[in-house]
């Protein structure tokens, strides 16, 4: 067991990587700080929740992914940066022809079962991520990886619902095709 | 009777079902086009593996330390 000196100093350790964390989630310096430091005092207060199991990086972010979410459910601010919505899908007309059939249809993936082959997957879909906008991405990670509904991310953002829809389909349409890639 | 889904109008479908739930009419269709287009009902299955592994994206940084 570490001495509570240990462990406060391993916490400030993580204290860049989750501010970076935050921050690629929220896009607001304070807001991003606030919700780190919330996680640090929550982190401190509960060391008898972390088992040692997964790493303490690990334990510490899904705190503060709960912290994010917190934040953003709770904050009925208008959007200060209502962002400009992009919700063109021309690019993906050419995988279908003008029926709207498929030209190049969507093969069978394997499910990433092992360790191994999840860890692969995850870190081929790191990569597409990367190549997304980054108003595609946010609005992406606030659905799937945050957990938020729609709504929350409509009024995070800015955006009317419908733009919303379309960014989700475009990002998931980019990061399958570039899996497809890169993933059988 | 309805006709037949197209392809692009079933990707658009799968996706507004992972973000609102659809009505019955919607998710009847998708069906019926499933049984019947592999293309779409590998589409549906990506769609899952996509939502898993995003979920789990923090869990598995290769720096954690």
């Amino acid at each position: 067991m570490a001495l509570p000196s240990d462990f406060h100093a391993q916490l400030e350790g993580q204290r860049d990587y989750l501010l970076r964390y935050a921050t690629l989630q929220l896009r607001d310096a304070d807001r991003a700080e606030d919700c780190v430091q919330e996680t640090l005092l929550a982190a401190l207060a509960g060391q008898a929740g972390y088992d040692g199991r997964s790493s303490l990086r690990t334990w510490l972010t899904g705190i503060l992914k709960h912290k994010i979410v917190d934040a953003i459910r709770r904050s009925s601010r208008e959007p200060a940066t209502a962002i400009e919505p992009e919700d063109d899908t021309s690019e993906f007309d050419a995988l279908f022809d003008p029926r709207g059939h498929w030209t190049d249809a969507p093969a069978a993936w394997e499910r990433p079962d092992s360790a191994l082959e999840r860890s692969q997957f995850v870190a081929a879909l790191e990569a597409c991520l990367a190549q997304l906008s980054a108003k595609t991405a946010r609005a992406f990670m606030m659905r799937e990886h945050m957990g938020l509904e729609t709504e929350e991310i409509c009024k995070e953002l800015g955006i009317t619902a419908t733009n919303c829809w379309v960014m989700l389909y475009r990002a998931r349409m980019a990061l399958r095709l570039c899996l497809e890639q890169t993933w059988k | 009777m309805k006709m037949m889904l197209p392809c692009k109008e079933v990707t658009r479908l799968v996706s507004q079902g992972l973000d609102r739930r659809l009505g019955f009419g919607e998710r009847v269709a998708l069906r019926v086009h499933f049984a019947i287009c592999e293309g779409c009902s590998n589409f549906e299955h990506q769609m899952k593996l996509l939502r898993e592994a995003t979920q789990q994206l923090a869990g598995t940084d290769p720096q954690s330390t």
